[in-house]
C-alpha cells in the first residue's frame, strides 16, 4: 500500500462537509435512500482514509504527519496557519470518531426511517462529523476551537431536532448557553497563550513550555485552569454538566454519537492534548482530578434513581467522563484515552440498544413501564447485556480493563489525594454497576408493565421519537439497527484487550501506542515502585464492587421488587434529593439565571435599551425636528427676503475683509 | 481736482439706494431700475479708479458693463411684458408660483 500523502488529510473532514452540503441543500428533494446513501458514503470514506492512515503509520513507523502551513490569520508577526496534524493520539480519536460515527449513521438510517426531516437529520449528522474531525485533526488551538464551537452548533441543532417540542428546543438552548460559559474559558486561555507565547500552534507552544518549565508556573496554571473550564463545559463536568441530561431530548442516535461517544470526550481529548501544560501545573491537575472524581460519584448517585432509560445512561455518561477526568488529573492520560475508547464502544452500544428498546415499545422511555422484554427482542437484549457487563466492569470485557487502569493509576499516583480518589472511584464503580443492572432488570426482566397493543400508541408528548405511527406492538428492530449493535457489542467485549495491563498477563499495547505522545507524562509515575501484586489486588476489589452492584440490583429489582420502594420510602429525604438531582438546576436557576434575567429585564432592557438607546434615538429625532421647524422659516419662498439675506451676507463679508485683519492684528 | 473719495462715496450712496429699493419695492419695473442703478454705481467706481491710476482698462470695462446691461434690459423687459400678459400684475409678491 502506498503511504498516504499529507494533503489527503484534508479529505477526512471535508468529505462529511460535502455530505452536509449535498444533503443540506438538495436533501429535501431527494428520496430517503439517496439521503442516507450520501451520508453513509461521506462517513465511510473518511473511515477508509483513517484505516489507510493507520496502516501508513504502522508501516512507516511514523510519529506524526502534518499538512503544510497555509497562512490563515497573519497580523504583524503573529500568525495562525490552517494546518492539520496527526499523531498517535489523533489516530485513536480518528478511529473512534469515524468508526463509531459510521456505525451510528448506519443505525440512524433504520431508526429515523419514519421521521420527518430525514434529510435534515443526516445533514446535521454529517456537519457534526466534519467539525469533530476538524477538532481532533487541528494542529493549533484556534482550529481546534473552530471544531469545538462547530460540534457545539451541531449538538444544538440535533438536540433541538424535534424543534416543535418545547422541551427539545429548550434543551438545545440550554446546551448551547452552558457550553458558551466553557468556551469563554477556552477563549481566555487562548488569549493568554497568544500574549505569552505569541503562537497558538501546539508544536510551538508545547516546545516553549517544555523548554522553560520553571519560568511560567503561575501563568501556566492560569492557562490550564481556563482550559479546564472549557473542558468542563464540553465534557459535562461539575459545574457545567447540567446540559447533558437534558440533551437526551434529541433523537437517540444523536445521544449515542454526540452525547456519549464523541463530542463530550472533546474535553478529555483537549486536556490530554495539552498534557504538556498540565504536567507543569500540579495544582491544575489536582483540580482536574477532584472535578473528575466529584462528578463521577455525583452523577452516578443521581443515575441510581432516574426512571427514564435515556437519562440513566446520560448520568452514567457524565459519571464515566468524570472517570476520564480523574485519570487526566493523575496524569494517566493514556488511561483516560483508553477509557474514552472503550466508553465510546459500550456507551454508544447502550444508547443504541436503548434506542432499539424505545423503538420496540413505540416511543416509551420510562423503565417503570417496560419489563420482561428479554425474549421479545432477543438481539437487543443480548447486545445490551454485553454493554451492561462492560460498563459495570466485569472481566474480561472492555470496561473492566480501562476502569481498572484508571483506579490503579489513581491509587498509585503521587497525588496526596490519590487514595481518596481511588476510594471515590471504587464507590462510583459500585454505583455504576448497581444502576446499570437496575436498568437491565427493569427493562428486560420481571413482569411486563406495559399494555401490549397500547404500547405503540402511548406516545406521550414528553417523549421523543415519534414511532407511534408505525408501531404494531413490541417488535425487534430492523437489521440496519441491529447490525451496528452487534458490531458494537463485539467491540465492547473485545475492545479492552488492546490494553490488558502487564499485571494481568497482557502487554498494554494501548499505552505503548500512545507513548510517543505522552512520553513525558509517564515519567512521574515511574518513581512509584511497580507492584503487580497491588494492581492485582485492586483489580480484584473493583471486580468485587461490580459483583456487589449486580447482587444488590438483583435483590432489589428482581427478587424483591417491593424492597426498593420500601427503601426509598424509608430514606425519602435522600430519595427525593436524588430524584431532583440535588436541586442543582433549581439552585442554578435561583442564583444565576434569575439574577441575570432581572439584570437583563430591569437594567439592560428598561434602562439601557428603552432608556439610553431608544431615548437617544428619540432625542436626536426630536432635536432635528425642532431645529428644522426653526430653520424652515428661512426658506420663505419670498425672493426679496433671499435678496435681503444676500445683501446681509455680502455686507458681512465686506466687514470681515475690511475689519477682520485689524481685529486679528490686535489680538 | 475732485478727490477720489468723493466719487467713491457717491457710488456707495447710489449702490445703497439701489439695494434698498431692490429690497423694498414691489413693482418689477422699479426693481429693474434699481438693478440698473447698482450697475451704474459700480461703473462709477470703475471710471474713478481708472482715472486715478491712469489705466484705461477700467473704462473699457465700463463699456462692457453697459453693453451687457443694455442686453439684459432688453431681455428683462421682454420677460416683464410676458409676465404682465399672463398674470396681469407687476407686483413680485404675486408672482410666486415656485413658492411652496
Amino acid at each position: 500500500m502506498t503511504p498516504m500523502s499529507p494533503h489527503l488529510l484534508w479529505l477526512i473532514p471535508l468529505l462529511p462537509f460535502a455530505g452536509f452540503l449535498a444533503n443540506g441543500l438538495l436533501g429535501r428533494k431527494l428520496p430517503r435512500s439517496a439521503v442516507s446513501g450520501i451520508a453513509l458514503l461521506c462517513t465511510a470514506l473518511p473511515l477508509a482514509l483513517v484505516a489507510w492512515l493507520v496502516a501508513t503509520f504502522h508501516a512507516e513507523h511514523l510519529l506524526s504527519l502534518m499538512t503544510g502551513h497555509h497562512a490563515w490569520i497573519e497580523i504583524s508577526g503573529f500568525q495562525v496557519p490552517y494546518s492539520l496534524a496527526v499523531d498517535h493520539l489523533t489516530l485513536v480519536m480518528l478511529t473512534v470518531v469515524t468508526g463509531v460515527g459510521f456505525l451510528i449513521h448506519v443505525y440512524s438510517a433504520g431508526y429515523m426511517a419514519h421521521e420527518e426531516g430525514y434529510w435534515r437529520f443526516f445533514a446535521y449528522l454529517n456537519l457534526f462529523m466534519f467539525f469533530m474531525l476538524t477538532l481532533v485533526l487541528a494542529a493549533n488551538f484556534l482550529l481546534l476551537f473552530v471544531g469545538w464551537e462547530g460540534v457545539g452548533l451541531a449538538s444544538y441543532l440535533l438536540i433541538g431536532f424535534y424543534f416543535t417540542k418545547d422541551a427539545a428546543a429548550n434543551a438545545g438552548k440550554k446546551a448551547f448557553i452552558v457550553n458558551r460559559i466553557g468556551d469563554f474559558g477556552f477563549l481566555l486561555a487562548m488569549f493568554l497563550l497568544i500574549s505569552h507565547f505569541g503562537s497558538l500552534s501546539f508544536a510551538s507552544v508545547f516546545a516553549q513550555v517544555s523548554m522553560h518549565p520553571a519560568l511560567q508556573g503561575g501563568f501556566l496554571t492560569a492557562i490550564a485552569l481556563f482550559l479546564v473550564l472549557g473542558a468542563t463545559g464540553k465534557s459535562a463536568q461539575i459545574p457545567l454538566y447540567i446540559w447533558l441530561p437534558d440533551a437526551m431530548e434529541g433523537p437517540t442516535p444523536v445521544s449515542a454519537l454526540i452525547h456519549a461517544a464523541t463530542m463530550v470526550t472533546a474535553g478529555i481529548y483537549m486536556v490530554a492534548r495539552c498534557h504538556v501544560i498540565f504536567d507543569q501545573s500540579p495544582f491544575a491537575l489536582g483540580v482536574v482530578a477532584i472535578i473528575g472524581a466529584a462528578t463521577a460519584i455525583f452523577a452516578a448517585s443521581i443515575g441510581i434513581v432516574q426512571t427514564d432509560i435515556k437519562r440513566v445512561l446520560a448520568y452514567s455518561t457524565v459519571s464515566q467522563l468524570g472517570y476520564m477526568f480523574l485519570a487526566c488529573g493523575v496524569a494517566a492520560y493514556s488511561a483516560a484515552i483508553f477509557h474514552l475508547v472503550t466508553h465510546a464502544f459500550f456507551k454508544a452500544l447502550l444508547f443504541l440498544a436503548a434506542g432499539s428498546v424505545i423503538h420496540a415499545l413505540g416511543g416509551e422511555q420510562d423503565m417503570r413501564r417496560m419489563g420482561g422484554l428479554r425474549h421479545r427482542i432477543p438481539v437487543t437484549f443480548w447486545t445490551m447485556t454485553a454493554g451492561v457487563f462492560a460498563i459495570a466492569g466485569f472481566p474480561p470485557l472492555s470496561g473492566f480493563f480501562s476502569k481498572d487502569e484508571i483506579l490503579y493509576q489513581a491509587f498509585a499516583s503521587p497525588n496526596p489525594l490519590g487514595k481518596l480518589l481511588w476510594a471515590v472511584g471504587l464507590l462510583t464503580a459500585l454505583m455504576t454497576s448497581f444502576y446499570m443492572f437496575r436498568l437491565w432488570y427493569l427493562t428486560f426482566f420481571g413482569a411486563q408493565r406495559f399494555e401490549e397493543h397500547a404500547a405503540g400508541h402511548t406516545h406521550e408528548a414528553g417523549h421523543d421519537d415519534a414511532h407511534a405511527a408505525h408501531s404494531h406492538g413490541v417488535h425487534e428492530s430492523p437489521w440496519s439497527m441491529l447490525a451496528p449493535l452487534v458490531i458494537l457489542a463485539l467491540l465492547a467485549i473485545a475492545g479492552g484487550w488492546i490494553g490488558i495491563p502487564k499485571a494481568l498477563g497482557g502487554s498494554n499495547h494501548f499505552e505503548h501506542f500512545l507513548d510517543p505522545v505522552f512520553a513525558r507524562a509517564a515519567e512521574p509515575l515511574s518513581t512509584v515502585p511497580v507492584s503487580y501484586t497491588l494492581e492485582r489486588i485492586l483489580a480484584c476489589i473493583s471486580v468485587l464492587a461490580a459483583v456487589l452492584g449486580l447482587f444488590l440490583a438483583d435483590y432489589f429489582y428482581r427478587r424483591r421488587p417491593d424492597a426498593a420502594a420500601k427503601l426509598s420510602r424509608s430514606f425519602s429525604g435522600l430519595h427525593t434529593t436524588l430524584l431532583h438531582k440535588y436541586w442543582v438546576d433549581e439552585i442554578y436557576a435561583k442564583i444565576i439565571v434569575m439574577p441575570l434575567m432581572m439584570l437583563s429585564r430591569y437594567v439592560l432592557f428598561y434602562v439601557v435599551d428603552k432608556g439610553v438607546v431608544e431615548g437617544s434615538a428619540a432625542t436626536a429625532a426630536a432635536g432635528t425636528r425642532g431645529l428644522g421647524s426653526v430653520l424652515r422659516r428661512m426658506q420663505s419662498g419670498n425672493i426679496r427676503s433671499y435678496a435681503g439675506w444676500l445683501a446681509v451676507g455680502a455686507a458681512l463679508l465686506l466687514a470681515v475683509t475690511i475689519f477682520g485683519r485689524a481685529i486679528l492684528v490686535r489680538f | 481736482m475732485v478727490p477720489i473719495s468723493y466719487y467713491l462715496v457717491l457710488a456707495a450712496i447710489l449702490f445703497s439706494i439701489g439695494v434698498g429699493s431692490f429690497l423694498i419695492k414691489r413693482n418689477v419695473i422699479t426693481i429693474f431700475m434699481s438693478i440698473e442703478l447698482m450697475l451704474n454705481a459700480v461703473n462709477l467706481t470703475f471710471v474713478a479708479f481708472a482715472h486715478m491710476w491712469g489705466n484705461l482698462s477700467g473704462q473699457i470695462f465700463v463699456f462692457f458693463v453697459m453693453v451687457v446691461a443694455a442686453a439684459e434690459a432688453a431681455v428683462g423687459l421682454a420677460i416683464i411684458i410676458s409676465i404682465f400678459r399672463t398674470r396681469e400684475t407687476l407686483s413680485v409678491d404675486q408672482v410666486n408660483l415656485l413658492k411652496l
